[in-house]
This record gives structure tokens, sequence and C-alpha cells, in this order.
């Protein structure tokens, strides 16, 4: 590439395209981080992917880098890559308010260890991306801050709850995204947006730092525009970490090489049958099973497979969500960091606490933290948390199951295409019905990824497709994803994200 | 409908109509280094919230941790008290709002205890003095969890945190190992309820200290009771029980049980009923007053901590703790009362000052128990009192005792030189030998230097010589007590005495 047309188009290239020519010394760090601060300023008004972005901090480290290759440092495989962090993820100095009110202003003292790795391997970290408060939502419409849109229709949505980091993906805003997944909050996102989003498997990247939602649930994850730079960023991320005792004591699988190898020839990926049919738009449908035909071109051995208890997921997993969230949230009550309401010295400390509560969080935080209080009281913790605990272990079997069956299997990621600001919002149930298909891989916690197969023929908008891997076997994801990505890759020509319309 | 107020009734008679249920929850704070889940430091006394860091602040994102030491403490607190260890378990949080608690909930161990179904033998001296009387506890479990900050209420005359003008939150113990013991009902202590409860907690006390895992000091709040009782009249079921807490020595313990249960008593003699409630001792005035009623049982929402993994003590680990404990400490102070052929006063009060220990290396070093017993509960708890120190704090080693025993058996020196070579080790003047060498200490024994002594003091004396060699012997200690003086204690008295005799011809009477 020459270096001009590099230049003129730096905001548009893969993370790692712009490593490499940052490490050969074509452009500087300090030059791609500019270039995407511009494109932020530019864009940004209109998709508010970004809750908070750090011009001066982005620089800073960009010059860093540049100073070390100058130095004849060797650099990592993203030095120099700018990249946006999901506002859930602690970090030193910079406001993180996880969408909410009730964190407002409160600027965390440490970094999380996503963030460490991050600052390790020398990316430009530009700044925190808006989401769902507490990540509660798959619209990025539950921010106490005002939705994002999304960058391919500025009055539709770009998923949740992570949609200010794949919308700052899909807007050329930053190559690079951290993504956080409860219940499909990188997946959907990265589905409605047309970008790549992978939740490893739980334990596999540390969650110290991460604001808690469901603490055996969530898991951080990289978003990105192709398959490979979502490896690398993974690779970056991932690994052990004896802050957290959930933590995974072992390797990271070589996602990078498994990107690298592109290859289903002799993959059995198998077809869940709970994740197709019913629910699922016509035009969705229709991209997933072309999406099944080339797969099967590339050599895989497709088969169905059933997993018969999946359709208990998200019963099972709007009990044990809410249930850990309750508790996980009790820590916000204006004693010792962000929002204090109505503390005007007659109050009792009670009253305080449930003054910045009620004032702090939104309805959707507090529907949850109800739903939650209820479903763990006394006379009802076995009937509705116990009972969920055990559906839990039947979708972990089924999982087993069709693992005997199939290297990965797949599905569409989201049963529809990206919807209209909006429209769900005052239905939860119609919003809860988006993580259907990406619900049983956090309850079971192994690892999936959503890639974009094409624009439904009923909107032109992005379909995603959800591959899912056993767990501690992220690379297989790669592996499968890469190949369907290139096939795709040389059939149009380009990404499908450069069919998103122009901002 | 009765106006009559309850009257406390009287101990012994409270006792005649109503039988005592006991329940004890003692929580222990580990003495690991770091705190239950994350670095900090766990030392007592640092200025406020100066032991704190994003985990025990529970500050968005921060995770926990398990202490492994924890862990290895409580396993072998639960072998200790001969209990049953968990090959898996989890740890549960206990939801509920209080600023004291960083994370309105805190860590700790619900239906899966680490430790269950054990037992501590406790032994009391009967009241008529007759013996002692050994009474099985039974221990229901024993878990890990962890302590809550602490609170200071500013204003207000209650001295909690409602009517306070405002309160201070110190969370450098918010996170610290805590250990809850807790017992199965005792019944069937009759009058000896308060004793037993008391010998309970101080055989758990010796224990915990005998293990190493706590400093178990009930006034810096590392060790604390919270007594449930209960009365019942013969025959009847169990009756309604009060929590009573706030009981922060070992006297009040057994004040605590007493008093409780001579006011319940007095209330179920007017009919009246117990109400279940959170009651506080006051060590002033040896009495409870009502705390939190906990009439409407609070609703904790237990449920398995999800950012910890289950604890799995590998078995091999477990066997090798086993072999860590110690013999029980009072079945090890019986032992050691036989084998010295001391009684049970004698024991206790070597070990009400301390000294057992010391008394108990020395002994093995080689000295006689009675002269280990002399020198550590005589002369050198004397100076450890006076120097405001613990006797094991003296740099008196066994070794030093046997020196000194070795001198005096051999007449190098007596007792009382003794006591100026323990002062000199204690100085830091180096062993018993040294001290000697350096004061110029030993007993005088050359004869002739002692004869000029006696001579002298007998030509000072003259009216006393004159009696002495008339016959009245007991005058002689005049003279000793003279040469003694003047070799300023270093002669052996016994030996002046027959050289002063031998020297006026008289013969000795005694």
């Amino acid at each position: 590439m020459a270096n001009s047309a590099l230049e003129a188009d730096l905001v548009r290239q893969p993370a790692t395209v712009l490593a490499a020519a940052i490490a050969a010394g074509d452009v500087s760090a300090r030059e791609v981080a500019q270039a995407h601060l511009d494109r932020i300023e530019q864009v940004d008004p209109a998709v508010h992917a970004f809750l908070h972005v750090d011009t001066d901090a982005a620089l800073a480290s960009a010059d860093a880098v540049d100073v070390k290759r100058a130095a004849g440092a060797t650099l990592g495989s993203l030095a120099g890559v700018p990249l946006a962090l999901k506002d859930v993820l602690a970090m030193r100095g910079v406001p993180t308010t996880c969408g909410s009110r009730i964190l407002e202003g409160w600027r965390p003292p440490y970094d999380s260890t996503v963030v460490d790795r991050l600052r390790a391997a020398d990316v430009v970290i530009l700044g925190k991306t808006n989401m769902d408060e507490f990540a509660m939502g798959s619209s990025t419409e539950h921010s106490a801050y005002g939705p994002t849109r999304n960058p391919w229709d500025l009055d539709r949505i770009p998923g949740g709850s992570g949609g200010g980091s794949a919308a700052a993906v899909a807007a050329f805003e930053a190559p690079l995204a951290i993504g956080t997944d409860t219940g499909g909050s990188i997946r959907q996102p990265a589905a409605v947006t047309g970008t790549v989003g992978v939740k490893p498997t739980y334990g596999g990247v540390s969650r110290y730092g991460l604001v808690a939602l469901a603490s055996s649930l969530d898991q951080a994850g990289p978003c990105a525009r192709t398959v490979l730079d979502a490896a690398h960023l993974h690779a970056v991320i991932g690994g052990h970490d004896p802050r957290d005792s959930t933590s995974i004591d072992q390797p990271v699988p070589d996602v990078v090489a498994a990107a690298e190898r592109a290859d289903v020839r002799g993959m059995r990926v198998g077809l869940v049958r709970q994740l197709d049919g019913e629910g699922y738009a016509p035009g969705v449908r229709q991209r997933f099973a072309e999406a099944v035909e080339l797969l099967t071109h590339l050599g895989a051995d497709v088969v169905e497979v059933d997993c018969p208890h999946f359709e208990y997921a998200l019963g099972a997993y709007y009990l044990i969500l809410p249930s850990e969230a309750s508790s996980n949230l009790a820590r916000f009550d204006g004693m010792r960091y962000g929002l204090r309401a109505n503390d005007d010295g007659d109050a009792s400390v009670e009253q305080v606490m449930s003054n910045t509560r009620e004032a702090g969080f939104g309805p959707e935080v507090k529907r949850r933290i109800m739903l939650g209080t209820y479903a763990l009281s006394s006379g009802y913790y076995d009937a509705y948390y116990g009972q969920a605990q055990k559906v839990r272990t039947l979708i972990q079997r089924d999982f087993q199951s069709a693992f005997d069956k199939a290297d990965v299997l797949i599905s569409p990621t989201a049963p529809t295409t990206a919807f209209r600001l909006g429209e769900k919002l005052d239905d939860p149930l119609a919003m809860y019905l988006n993580d259907i298909a990406t619900i049983p891989v956090n309850l079971a916690g192994n690892a999936a990824m959503s890639l974009p197969i094409g624009l439904s023929p009923d909107d032109g908008l992005p379909v995603g497709m959800q591959i899912m891997a056993p767990a501690m076997a992220d690379d297989r994801l790669y592996q499968a994803g890469a190949a369907v990505e290139g096939a795709l890759f040389d059939r149009w020509g380009h990404l499908l994200i450069e069919e998103a319309p122009a901002l | 409908m009765t106006t009559t107020t309850p009257q406390i009734v009287d101990f012994d008679e409270a006792l005649t109509r109503y039988e005592p249920v006991l329940g004890l929850e003692v929580h222990v704070e580990l003495g690991t280094e770091s705190k239950m889940f994350c670095a900090c430091p766990t030392a007592f006394g640092a200025p406020p919230n100066t032991q704190v860091c994003p985990v025990c602040l529970a500050m968005p994102g921060a995770l926990p941790v398990i202490n492994e030491r924890a862990v290895e403490s409580i396993i072998r607190m639960g072998l200790a008290l001969h209990c049953d260890i968990a090959e898996w378990c989890r740890m549960a949080r206990k939801n509920y709002f209080y600023p004291d608690m960083p994370k309105n909930f805190q860590i700790s161990q619900y239906d899966e205890p680490i430790c269950t179904d054990g037992y501590l033998d406790v032994t009391v001296p009967l009241p008529d003095g007759s013996g002692t009387k050994t009474v099985r506890i039974e221990i229901e479990r024993v878990h890990l969890e962890e302590d809550t900050g602490k609170l200071t209420h500013a204003g207000g005359s209650t001295g909690r945190i409602h009517g306070a003008d405002y309160s201070l939150v110190d969370y450098n113990r918010a996170g610290i190992p805590l250990v809850e013991i807790v017992t199965k009902p005792i019944v069937g202590t009759g009058e000896l309820a308060p004793a037993v409860a008391k010998a309970y907690v101080a055989e758990l006390r010796d224990i915990m200290r005998e293990l190493g895992v706590s400093d178990v000091k009930m006034e810096e709040g590392s060790l604390r009771c919270d007594a449930n009782v209960s009365l019942n009249r013969p025959g009847d079921d169990w009756g309604t029980r009060t929590e009573t807490k706030n009981v922060n020595s070992l006297r009040s313990v057994e004040r605590a049980v007493r008093s409780e249960i001579e006011r319940q008593a007095g209330v179920l003699d007017i009919g009246g009923s117990i109400t279940q409630e959170t009651r506080h001792f006051h060590e002033d005035t040896g009495v409870t007053t009502p705390g939190r009623s906990k009439e409407q049982a609070e609703d904790y929402r237990y449920f398995p901590e999800p950012d910890l993994v289950p604890i799995a003590p590998d078995q091999a680990w477990v066997e090798q703790l086993r072999g860590t404990i110690p013999e029980q400490p009072s079945v090890r102070r019986s032992r050691l009362a036989d084998e010295w052929g001391i009684g049970a006063f004698e024991m206790e009060s070597l070990v009400n000052a301390g000294v057992l220990p010391l008394v108990e290396a020395s002994v093995a070093a080689g000295v006689g128990p009675d002269a280990a017993r002399k020198w550590w509960a005589g002369e050198l708890l004397r100076v450890s009192n006076e120097k405001g120190i613990d006797p094991a704090e003296l740099p008196v080693a066994p070794a030093d005792i046997v020196r000194v025993e070795e001198l005096i058996d051999s007449g190098t020196i007596n007792d009382k030189l003794a006591r100026t070579v323990f002062d000199g080790i204690i100085s830091g003047e180096g062993d018993a030998d040294a001290v000697i060498a350096a004061r110029g200490l030993a007993v005088v024994s050359d004869d002739s230097a002692l004869m000029v002594a006696i001579e002298r003091a007998l030509a000072e004396q003259p009216d006393v010589a004159e009696k002495i060699r008339g016959g009245k012997v007991a005058a002689a200690g005049a003279i000793v007590g003279a040469v003694m003086k003047a070799t300023r204690g270093q002669a052996d008295a016994g030996k002046v005495r027959s050289l002063l005799l031998a020297h006026l011809g008289v013969e000795d009477a005694q």
C-alpha cells in the first residue's frame, strides 16, 4: 500500500494493517491516533458512540509508542492501534459511568486488568463508549446519557448493551473496541452493526475491574471489523489473572494462528435446531441459510443438533442475572463514590441510600434489581434461583452432547436486524427476546463469535451469524469465522462494513 | 390482667423453676497478615482508612480473591474442635444494607460451612467446692466470613446511628477474616450455665492462641461472643431466646448469661413472654438492655458467591494440617498438673499468670517442676509485672533457669544471689556465669574471711556474744544477720551460724 493512500484512509484500515504500518515507520502512532480523534469529532455527534474521549491521554500514549519505536524497541502486535473501551471497565483517573447517573463523576483509582493489558501492549485507548445502564439492555437506549445510533441507519439501534463499542468500530471511529457480554452484549451489537464480536470462554479474560452485572455470566471480549483483528485483541487481553478467582489458569488458545488458518474443511458444524425458525425474521433466516450453504461449500460437514433445554434459557437467564445484579449493584448507595442524593443533613443514612438509588438508577436497572431481590427472597429462592441453576446445568449438558457431534455450533446471532429507536423500549419482554440465541452460551460459559454474513433482503441491514465453541476452544471460532469471512470477502470484493452509508 | 412489672429474680431461685438453654456464637478475627479477600494489612490501631484498597472499599469492578492462609487457619480450628472438614463448599453472599459494609453484602457461608459437627469438652468447678464437672459442648458449625468496617457515631445520646449528628466509617477492619463458631443448643447445665459459658469461651481462646491463628484479645474485639439464652420450665419446650451482644470479656460472658437468666425468670414469673431480640450487655451495670428487635426475621437473600470458586481442600493437605493440631489446652493442663504433682488451683494460677508455657519449657529443659514454678510464678513474674510486660517477653531462657539451679545446688550462689543473677540476665549482662563473674557474686565460703566478719560482729555486740556464751543460742541470729549484712548477702547463713557457734564453743540446740 502506498504511503499516501494509507494516510488518506487511516481510519478504514484494519488494526493489523495499522500496527504493521506503525512498526514499519510508514505512519506514526500519533498520526493514527489523530486521524481517529478527527473522525470521532466528525461523526460522533451523530452516532454518539463515546461517553468520554480522552484526547490528551490518547495522544500521549501514541507518542510513547513512537518514542519506543524510535528507540528500536520491539513493538507488540497491536502497538499504537487505537481502541474504544466500553464504559463498564475501570480505568484509572478516567470517568467510568457504566451508562448510569449513579456513577456520574466517579474516576476509578485503579485500572482493570483488561486496561492493564492494553497498556502493556501499547494499545492507544481513545475513550469510553456508551452502553445500556450497567449493561442492562439490547439497544443502548437504556443509557442515562442518551442512545447510540446505528451507523448503518441513524434511526436504528446499534444493539446493546455494548452499542457504543460496536458503533465506534462500525463508524470507523476506532478499529478495535472492548465490549462485555453477559447475555449477548458483544455479539448482538456486532450482528446489527456488521462487525465482528467475540465472547471468550468464561474465565478466559479477567473480570477484575469490569463493573459486574452478573458475575457468573459477564465476560469481556474483542470488537473489530475483521476476525483477525479480533483475534489479536483477544490474545492481548486474555489469560489468567490472579486478581480474578474465576479466571482460568491455562494458556489462551492460539486464536491468532487459528484466524490465519481460516479453514473449515472437515470441520463438523452443528446447526442448532432450537435457534432458528419461529421468531427469526425471514431476511435473517435467508442469509443464515446461505451461510450454511457456504460452509458446506467450503468443506465443512454440517449436521443438525438438538439442544432441547435452550427453550428454558431465557427464563433461567432472567432469574440468574437479576439475582446476581441485585446484589452486585447494592454497593451503589452514595456512601463512598458517585452520586449522593438529597443528603440534607436531616435525612437518615437509609434515606440517603434510598434517595440516591431512586435518583441514580434508571427504570430498567430498578426493574432487574426488584426481580432479583424477589427471586432470592426466602421462600422463593428454590423455586426461582434454584430452578434456574438446574436449567443452567441442563443447558450445559445440551452443549456437551452437541459438541460430541460437532466441533462448533452455529445460529443466527439475533432474531432480527437493527430495530428502530424506541420500537421496543416500552416492551421489556420484546427487548429480552433479542438475546434468545446468545444467552445459552453465557449460561454454559463457553465461547462464541458473531460475524457479518450479509445484508437482510428485508431492510438492507446487516445480519450476523453466531459460531459457538466449547470452553477453552475459542480458537475454533476464529478458524471457522475467518474462513467464512474470507469466502464472503472473495465474493463481495470487500468487507460488508464497506457497504455502510457514509456518515 | 396483671399490671405487675417483672422483677429480677435471684439466680439460685430462678434455677429452682427454670432450666436454661444456651447457644454461643463466637467470632474470632484471624491473625492473617492480609485481609480475607485482598492484600491489605490487618494491623490493629492504624489511622482510619489507611489499610484499604479497591477490593475492601468495594470499588466498582473490584473482585475478591480468597486468602489461602485464612482457609488453612479455619481448617486447623475445625480440626482442633473435632469437626468434619467439607471436601467442597462455597462462600455465600449475605445481603443487607448497612454503611459499615462497603459492598452492602457480606461474604460469608450459609448452608455449606467448611467445618461441621464438632465438640469441645470444658471443665467447670462445682459451686459447692466438691470437685469439677466436664461438659461436652457440641459445635454446630465453624465458618469463614469477613469483618465489617467500624462506625463511630457523633452527637446524639444513644451512641447508635439513629439520632447521631453524623457517623464516621473506618474501613480498616472491613474484610479482615473472621471465623464464626456456633454451638448447638447447650442444655442441662442448670446452675452451671454461666460458668460453662465462660469456660467454653476461655477454652476456645486458649485453643486459638495455641494454634496461633488469632491473638484472641476480647478487649480489642478479635474474640467476640454473642450469648443466646432461653428458659423453660422443666418438661416444657424450649423458651424464646434472646441474643446478647457486646460481651467483651470472659467475666462478662458469665455475668451476661447470669443476668439474662435472672431477667427472663422475672418476665416468665408474671406470665410474660420473652421477646426474641438482640440485647446489649453493659459492663458497668451488669445488665442487658434491648437492642434491635428480631420479630421480623431479616431476609438476607443468601446465594452462593459467584465471584469466588468453591473451596475444595485437598484431603492430603487436611491430614497434614491435622498433624499440626496441638493437645487441647485443658487436657494438657491436667496432664501436666498430674506430672508435676500440683493441684488444679496451683495450675490455674500458673495459667492466669501466663507462665504455664514458660514453666513447661523450663521443665522440659531439665529444671525440676517446683523450681521452675518457683522462679516463673515468683521472682520473674514480679519483675515482668514491674516492667509491665508479659513474662514471656523477659529475656530469660529455660537454659538460664537450668544453670541458676545448678549454681544453687552446688552452693555457688543462694536464692538471694540468684535473684541478682536474674536481674543481670534481664539487664543484658550475659548468661548466669557472666553475671556472676562481672558482678563478683558468689557465696563467701572462705572460713577465714567469714571468721574475720564474725569476730568483728561479736566485738560490736558484746552483750549478744555474752548471751550466746551463756547458752542463749537463739541470740545467734543477731550476729549471723550482721555477718550477712557485712558480706552483702554473699555468705551462706547456715555456715556462718555453725562457724559462730563452734567459735564460741556452744552446742547448737536447733
